[in-house]
């Protein structure tokens, strides 16, 4: 599904990614740790294509093309999704319209709102004053809309409270065809600080960013608890 | 420029253009082949429409209709309201000195015509009355002067289209409007302009709202227009009234208009709220709001917000606060500025193209709600839309 080999890349004339690589299959979740400013979310907007993530070096491939200078729009219609951490305000444009955008004209993202009891905020214009949990819900509903073969999630479970990560987990699983257990098309890249998405998603595979490069792989639980004991100096010499 | 000059200017203006009078005025609507008809409709005028309660309708001087179904509501050209209403002593000049510049003069001078609306007292009305002033003929200046008056209680909703011939260039608009909103009674004022590429226009608009009555106004302009300038003014003198002026305004290269409105919150718990959406693609835009806060416990609030589309054209926000009294709520938001590329690329990455996502983000800043804006008139904004988009 996406294979980036030796990806180096530079923002604002700095250079944040050193070097990385990355395998995900098909069907396939990745979890993606590491300290703020390692160069987590600078991955994923690479990925993504969004201006001023300037590539120097290496190749990210997306079901067989090489996307590394595709424009946004259009790994978005190939099959990339991307769940915004601190997304815009668009003022005027109300959540409808926009789930209907990104479906390409479809209800789905409507109907699913109003499954996930998020119906009153289909009228309100996009994120303005929606609430941390709210923008979470809202950014997935317009992923579901969208339906990208592969997502990337940005800390889905930041400023969301307890009671709504069930709701989030669900939504997460239903992107990533977690209900599926044979021919599973949808897989994902998760960054995540406090590892609390694991308890309601499972992930295949798990990578530690310490300064922009990849320096561990390997079952997310086990990464992540020892994370939590060692801190991520420890992932520096890998174990796994 | 300094003030003298300014009047020089404005003098030769009124000389550039001949009067209403001279020009020849249609008898009769099926005079109006179906380009104009079209035009109007664009304009939020439509003649077959079944859901207005009333047409009046001036090309040029002459007044071609001048019809309402609904009683308890009274629409007449103001030269026979004069005549009926012994010079409508209570209303006409009241609100508006005439002395007040070079085109107030010409208006009370020369007067071509213009409408008469009353609601008469409780009358709620539910669809609106459309009033259609209608410059037909090349360099024709024409000179109206409105009054309405809502009665105690009552409810209207007035939509006006100030338009010019589809092939005409040029021409001149004066108009005056008096509006008079008693106690308990709503208006909502909707005014439209389409006017062509060498049209000046000079509105002079006042407002007087008693206790615990309502004015709404929205106005839209969208096409080009040569020069503008406005700046209606509503009072609030009953307690608890409340004034709200949305406009929606798109100046593309070549036009100059320098619009806005102002409210005098006079007397306590009234409430103000300006909010105008501006474009320029190419245009100059000035953007003006003025709260006046005069008597305690009012609120009012003032936004004023700025799109610059393109290389070319200014916005010039100038939105003012006066407070007189200490126990006032008033506050304002201004933003002038490109759309941010981060909403666009918003956008794009949940699969839009470029074009697709700035038209997206245009059409929802100018997306103010509009109550009862006709439907011809929402597809136009859809086009306007499209033609800012383009002018990037």
């Amino acid at each position: 599904m996406l294979h980036i080999e030796d990806l180096w890349v530079d923002v604002h004339g700095k250079e944040v990614l050193k070097g990385i690589d990355l395998h995900i299959g098909k069907g396939e979740t990745h979890c993606l740790f590491g300290r703020n400013g390692s160069g987590k979310t600078t991955l994923l907007m690479t990925i993504m294509g969004f201006d001023g993530y300037q590539v120097k070096h290496g190749k990210i491939m997306f079901k067989g093309e090489d996307i590394t200078h595709m424009p946004l729009n259009e790994r978005a219609r190939l099959g990339l999704g991307l769940s915004f951490q601190r997304p815009p305000t668009l003022r005027g444009v109300k959540l409808r319209d926009m789930l209907r955008l990104c479906g390409n004209g479809s209800d789905k993202g409507v109907q699913l709102a109003i499954e996930y009891g998020f119906e009153s905020f289909l009228d309100r214009e996009v994120n303005l004053g929606f609430s941390g949990g709210e923008i979470k819900k809202s950014e997935l509903l317009q992923l579901l809309s969208q339906n990208p073969d592969l997502t990337l999630l940005d800390e889905p479970e930041s400023g969301v409270d307890v009671e709504n990560l069930n709701v989030i987990g669900d939504m997460i699983r239903r992107l990533l065809e977690k209900d599926k257990h044979r021919n599973r098309t949808k897989s994902g890249l998760i960054i995540t600080h406090t590892g609390f998405i694991l308890n309601y998603v499972t992930a295949d595979r798990g990578h530690v960013m310490l300064d922009g490069r990849l320096v561990c792989h390997g079952n997310p639980i086990d990464i992540f608890e020892r994370i939590q004991q060692n801190g991520y100096e420890e992932c520096a010499k890998c174990q796994f | 420029m300094s003030v003298l000059e300014n009047i020089k200017n404005e003098e030769e203006l009124l000389k550039k253009f001949k009067p209403a009078d001279q020009a020849q005025s249609v008898k009769d609507l099926s005079e109006l082949d179906q380009e104009e008809v079209l035009r109007l409709k664009k304009t939020g005028v439509d003649l077959d429409a079944k859901n207005r309660l009333g047409t009046f309708l001036q090309t040029n001087c002459g007044v071609v209709s001048c019809s309402c179904h609904v009683q308890g509501v009274e629409m007449l050209p103001i030269t026979e309201a004069l005549k009926k209403y012994n010079g409508l002593s209570d209303y006409y000049w009241k609100l508006i000195d005439p002395d007040k510049d070079v085109f107030t003069r010409e208006a009370r001078e020369h007067l071509d015509n213009g409408y008469f609306i009353r609601a008469k007292k409780g009358q709620k009305v539910v669809y609106p009355l459309q009033a259609c002033l209608y410059i037909r003929n090349d360099n024709v200046s024409q000179r109206v002067h409105n009054i309405v008056v809502a009665e105690e209680g009552s409810e209207l909703h007035i939509i006006t289209g100030c338009t010019t011939h589809p092939h005409l260039t040029s021409g001149l608009h004066i108009g005056i409007s008096e509006f008079y909103v008693k106690k308990g009674a709503k208006l909502i004022f909707t005014m439209v302009h389409n006017w062509a590429e060498e049209v000046y226009v000079r509105p002079r608009t006042a407002v007087v709202v008693e206790e615990g009555g309502t004015f709404l106004s929205n106005y839209v302009s969208l096409k080009g227009v040569k020069s503008v300038q406005s700046f209606p003014t509503c009072t609030l003198k009953g307690k608890g009234a409340i004034a709200r002026f949305n406009s929606v305004i798109v100046a593309p290269e070549g036009s100059y208009i320098d619009t806005g409105s102002r409210i005098i919150l006079d007397a306590p718990e009234t409430r103000g709220e300006i909010i105008s959406r501006t474009i320029s693609y190419g245009g100059h835009i000035i953007a003006r709001g003025h709260l006046v806060g005069k008597a305690p416990d009012i609120k009012a609030h003032l936004e004023c917000q700025g799109l610059m589309l393109g290389q070319k054209g200014i916005i010039h926000a100038i939105p003012e606060l006066e407070a007189h009294v200490p126990d006032v709520d008033m506050s304002h938001e201004a933003a002038v500025g490109k759309i941010a590329k981060e909403e666009i690329e918003y956008l794009m990455a949940r699969g839009l193209s470029e074009e697709d996502a700035t038209s997206t983000i245009v059409r929802g800043f100018l997306n103010v709600k509009i109550e009862g804006l006709p439907k011809e008139l929402d597809d136009e904004l859809q086009k306007a839309v499209e033609e800012c988009r383009k002018g990037m």
